[in-house]
């Protein structure tokens, strides 16, 4: 069982960085700054969601898991409005 | 090598990467936003040394506010910087000084300092016991060394007087100017309907658990800050006049309600800043609620600056 559980951390925390370094070529490759935040966006929300997904099993307390939901949560939030926002700053530009 | 090693030499290989990014910035802008990601490493780096207080702060204060201010001052002067750069004597004078002190410090402590580091902390635990406190951090703020705390919070207090003071006098006592002055983008009206409430409530937890676990008034405090410069931003709120009593007593109440404390010590526990036996934690948590909206009130006007209109009447 326990082994079960480390390989879901595993895959999930593995599939969350590859998403962040994707997130960061683009970042670094992509032509202007709407696709740099496409690519940004993809790295906050699913490469975050998976690097939490996969620690959740490795918490001890309901609490902590709440809280490392929530640290997610408020992440996508913020990141999806100041991402409205630096898209909305370019275009006026 | 192990995995942890190899994770802490890549951390000081980027920190000190950023460190030099941060220097080499030809613009100031650029410059800042380097120094955010360098105070963001930082604080990773003092997880890493097993000090999760010091890494809040760094977060809250060295990356955040600071970040702001930098940010701040950075859109104030960028139109007006000049192209050409100091005199190359200066340069090399500056950068000499600033060799001189990091290997003045490096020496101090990888050389000079006896294996193991002389170290308070065994004494420090043993009487955590009798303060009626979890963590030994706030235990140092607040009762071994509670006098260097009070004097850092009137350091604070002073900085805004400084800041306060750079208004012209036509405008002094009026109103800070807090972003452009163009209206608010419905998105960061959204942002300051939604988050401040959370915000909020995360700061109120960090002050609380500040007793007992790592956090406390000055990581609470800047929590607070930003979200009352949000709902500024957002014009939800008006920036109040910097003569507004209630701003005024905001900002000195903490420090105040600290030194009261710190008085009634004399009467009831025969010194200054001593907690009569029992009441320690009480009392601590009562002047870190003082100092957490204080902290809020003074960081938030430090960022928004010195007064640019005229009291409103």
């Amino acid at each position: 069982m326990s082994t079960a559980i480390a390989l879901v951390t595993v895959v999930a925390v593995s599939a969350g960085a590859i998403f962040f370094l994707a997130g960061t070529i683009g970042l670094i490759r992509f032509p202007d700054a709407p696709c740099r935040l496409h690519a940004l966006t993809k790295a906050d929300n699913l490469g975050l969601g998976l690097i939490v997904l996969g620690l959740l099993p490795q918490v001890g307390t309901l609490a902590e898991a709440l809280k490392l939901v929530c640290i997610w949560l408020l992440v996508m939030f913020s990141g999806a409005i100041v991402t409205q926002l630096i898209a909305a700053t370019s275009r006026h530009k | 090598m192990t995995s942890a090693l190899a994770f802490d030499l890549a951390l000081a290989a980027l920190v000190l990467a950023i460190a030099t990014l941060t220097i080499a910035a030809r613009e100031a802008m650029s410059a800042v936003i380097s120094f955010i990601a360098y105070g963001l490493l930082l604080s990773l780096a003092w997880v890493r040394l097993r000090a999760p207080d010091v890494a809040l702060t760094e977060a809250a204060i060295g990356a955040g506010v600071t970040g702001l201010l930098l940010l701040g001052a950075a859109a104030t002067i960028g139109h007006r910087q000049a192209g050409a750069a100091p005199p190359l004597a200066l340069m090399l004078a500056a950068g000499l000084a600033c060799a001189l002190v990091a290997s003045g410090l490096a020496a101090t402590t990888l050389v000079l300092l006896p294996e193991p580091a002389p170290t308070l902390a065994p004494p420090a635990m043993a009487s955590l016991a009798t303060t009626g406190l979890g963590n030994p951090v706030t235990a140092v703020l607040f009762v071994y060394r509670a006098l260097d705390t009070l004097l850092e919070k009137v350091v604070l207090v002073l900085a805004l007087l400084g800041v306060w003071s750079l208004a012209p006098d036509r405008v002094w006592g009026g109103v800070a100017r807090l972003g452009p002055d163009a209206p608010p983008r419905a998105m960061l009206v959204f942002l300051a309907q939604l988050l401040p409430p959370v915000g909020m409530l995360i700061a109120i937890y960090m002050f609380w658990t500040g007793a007992d676990h790592p956090g406390g008034a000055f990581q609470g405090g800047a929590i607070l800050a930003a979200m009352w410069l949000i709902v500024l931003t957002a014009r939800l709120a008006d920036m109040p006049a910097t003569s507004h009593p209630g701003l005024r007593l905001l900002v000195l109440a903490g420090p105040m309600l600290f030194a009261a404390i710190g008085f009634a010590g004399w009467a009831l526990a025969d010194a200054f800043l001593a907690y009569p036996e029992g009441y320690a934690k009480p009392l601590i948590i009562l002047a870190e609620a003082g100092l957490t909206l204080s902290i809020a009130a003074t960081l938030a006007c430090l960022v928004a600056g010195p007064a640019t209109r005229t009291p409103p009447p």
